[in-house]
């Protein structure tokens, strides 16, 4: 497809590990990223999901490596296609940002600049990147346009961001993205800014340019139906720190972290009527006052003695991974049982454990 | 002190008696001027709403559903009086509040109370929260003692602490705040509260929290719900009958399992044919409709969804369809109100919304069609 993707479908494109983007501000550290891992293959379609304040945003802008003071990427490693992104200098990185990594963002109208036409924005990036000539890069930009199902795209090209409503917008911004066919697509709730009936054309043209291009996309919504949709793979996200990892199949049939299970029963289904919908208590811990122990605890209904003590790892479980105690083969998940268990046994456990 | 609590369950009971209407709503239209030039000529008229007509039940939660700038904000907010209305009648407890003055609203909008989008910008930052739950009571002459012990009540009511009352808004988080704005709409004892998309701004976890809230102080007051939402998944929850809004008129208004399961108007078919089900072993087929929603500034002739709707012919751009009754098919006895030339021929299997309209294409061109985005 192109010459600077070596891989294959299949092959691990991006690896994210141990990633720490903490806020320094007046007010204290803000740990808007505590320590992730995942990865993606190419190809696939990976959901972040999660509330406000969980950290998917930042995840996609670390990335990206748009961090900006007061904001720092402290620890971990990000990588690409076998080059670590954390490492990179600018000048590096500017070559990968918009060519082979792209972004779509949630506001279509304020990420377009206002005052070029759009089929101009597009031709600056291909001419950035792949040095076209004016004359090509127009032709390109006018293919793309009519790619993302612009109609009369030649008399668009020469349209103001203004003249174009929401949705075509968006169009204009996934055509930016794709311009360079990068082997990564970060899409930032795309549609969230969109009326259902738009959002579902929008939907339905990035299924059709999967399809067609095969680009990898990490999808960051806190739309779960949108993710059932779209995803294969899902990471669900609760104060910066990732709770859940699976198949989306195995997450929506069975979701392990009381998080997840309180996240879906607590969405009214179209179809579904119920008296009284689920609720999980309380609200989303500050960032910079997080509770002792798992993050979660203090509005999780199965909450044992030692959840509120430590935090547990992300633990492996037959192909997907959930970040609580009740998973831990240390515990005994019979609530009468885990009242007797302390935290002591669970370090020994690990004491145990980490030699083995 | 609260004393409505008793008529709550005879409110409710008036449901079955399809008489007893708090509010009927006749041929509201708002249109809002466009002025240019030097002069500040009005050259066009934004037509907001465009001719709506329905009633409210005593007691009932009537949901009004439609994608942005089909008007259901519009409508509440000139319901309320917020706006005043270019034309049509807000008959309010047997009174056409349309034509009353601003001081004889003052006594009216006692008994209807509003609920606001964005719980950040509809609370005065500067003051404590229990000064603004309370200052409707002030308004009208409630002496102080009361006016702090309503306010305590109230703030218990949707699950906070009467001494959060003395905090500043900054130090609640959206969804608390929410749970202020609706304290604050309950201060005054309402008979009707307009809740303009309550919980769109609030998470997922929170935003169920405060849509049972809301259930339940229906059910402890006897309170009348005109709820305005673009989610319908919400809709579908919390609502007794849905109105679907298009361009500044009503579409299709009828009860909420008949609207979902037997809707008739083509756009409520795309509408919930778009919405995305979070299961993703369902795959539906999906009406995907043309292009975008005309400007309300020039609004298409006949059906305003002509342009857009795949079953259009001669007669949908000739001819506005007329505001009738089909008949609902689950035997309640209400009317299935509906909008549409085709009404008669637009019905879908059972199951409904999984698998709305499959005898049409809906990747044939939509008539006229502004624009195709598989062009």
């Amino acid at each position: 497809m192109k010459a600077q993707s070596s891989g294959r479908p299949g092959d691990e494109l991006l690896r994210v590990e141990g990633l720490k983007t903490y806020f320094y501000t007046e007010d204290g550290i803000v740990k808007s990223v505590d320590g992730i891992d995942f990865s993606l293959k190419r190809g696939e379609v990976l959901g972040i999901a999660g509330e406000s304040g969980c950290g998917k945003s930042v995840t996609s802008l670390s990335i990206m490596r748009l961090i900006s003071k007061p904001g720092k990427i402290v620890e971990g490693k990000i990588w690409f296609d076998g080059q670590d992104l954390a490492q990179l200098s600018e000048e590096q990185m500017t070559k990968i940002r918009g060519n082979r990594i792209a972004m779509i963002f949630q506001q279509p109208t304020s990420c377009l600049n206002p005052v070029f036409k759009i089929g101009d924005q597009i031709v600056e990036v291909l001419k950035i990147h792949k040095k076209m000539s004016d004359r090509s890069a127009r032709d390109r930009t006018i293919e793309l346009l009519t790619m993302v199902g612009i109609p009369s795209a030649k008399k668009r090209f020469d349209n103001y961001p203004h003249e174009m409503s929401g949705g075509m917008c968006q169009r204009v911004m996934i055509a930016m993205g794709l311009a360079n066919e990068p082997e990564l697509l970060i899409a930032d709730e795309p549609t969230t800014a969109l009326d259902v009936t738009i959002q579902a054309q929008i939907l339905e043209l990035m299924k059709e340019l999967k399809r067609s291009i095969n680009t990898a996309i990490i999808l960051i919504t806190h739309d779960l139906g949108v993710m059932a949709e779209m995803a294969e793979r899902m990471v669900i996200m609760y104060a910066g720190k990732i709770v859940e990892q699976a198949d989306v199949n195995d997450l929506f049939d069975a979701p392990k972290h009381p998080y997840t299970q309180g996240l879906l029963a607590s969405i009214p289904v179209l179809g579904q009527v119920k008296e009284r919908l689920e609720v999980i208590p309380g609200t989303v811990p500050s960032l910079r006052n997080l509770p002792q122990g798992c993050r979660f605890a203090p509005r999780c209904p199965r909450r044992m003695p030692v959840c509120t003590s430590e935090d547990p790892d992300l633990l492996k479980l037959d192909g997907r991974a959930a970040r609580c105690w009740l998973y831990h083969p240390a515990i005994n998940p019979d609530p009468a049982v885990a009242e007797e268990q302390t935290v002591e046994q669970v370090n020994s456990y690990r004491q145990s454990h980490r030699h083995a | 002190m609260v004393t409505r609590i008793d008529n709550g369950s005879a409110g409710r009971a008036n449901l079955s008696g399809s008489q007893d209407y708090i509010l009927q709503v006749k041929g509201l239209v708002k249109y809002f001027p466009v002025r240019s030039g030097i002069l500040q000529r009005v050259t066009a008229q934004v037509k907001a709403v465009d001719g709506v007509s329905f009633d409210v039940r005593r007691g009932e939660t009537i949901g009004l559903v439609g994608e942005s700038g089909c008007g259901k904000t519009t409508t509440g907010r000139t319901i309320m009086r917020l706006t005043d209305p270019t034309r049509g009648a807000i008959i309010f407890e047997g009174q056409d509040i349309a034509k009353l003055s601003a001081g004889q609203m003052k006594h009216t909008r006692k008994d209807m109370q509003i609920i606001f989008q964005d719980p950040y910008s509809s609370l005065d930052p500067r003051v404590p929260v229990g000064e603004s739950i309370g200052e409707g009571l002030l308004i009208h002459g409630t002496p102080k003692s009361e006016r702090e012990q309503i306010v305590s009540e109230m703030l218990k009511r949707v699950g906070l602490h009467p001494e959060h009352s003395r905090r500043y808004p900054h130090e609640f988080s959206g969804g608390q705040r929410q749970r202020i704005g609706i304290a604050r709409a309950l201060s005054m004892q309402p008979k009707l509260i307009v809740a303009d998309e309550p919980v769109s701004a609030l998470d997922v976890s929170i935003q169920s929290q405060v849509l049972n809230i809301l259930k339940d102080l229906q059910r402890d007051f006897g309170l009348t719900y005109l709820f305005i939402a673009h989610n319908l998944s919400v809709v579908e929850h919390i609502s007794d009958r849905v109105g679907v809004m298009y361009l500044g008129k009503m579409a299709e208004l009828c009860d909420r399992n008949e609207l979902f399961e037997n809707p008739r108007h083509p756009y409520t078919q795309a509408l919930l044919s778009a919405i995305p089900v979070p299961d993703p072993r369902i795959r539906r087929e999906r009406i995907i409709l043309k292009g975008d929603v005309p400007s309300p500034l020039n609004p298409p002739s006949g059906c305003r969804f002509h342009t857009r709707c795949w079953l259009a012919q001669q007669i949908c751009t000739d001819e506005e369809p007329a505001w009738r009754d089909i008949g609902s098919e689950n035997g309640s006895g209400n009317p299935h109100l509906v909008a549409c030339h085709f009404a008669e021929q637009t019905k879908v299997k059972a199951g409904g919304t999984a698998m709305v309209a499959r005898n049409f294409d809906p990747t044939a061109p939509a008539k006229e069609s502004i624009e195709g985005p598989k062009s």
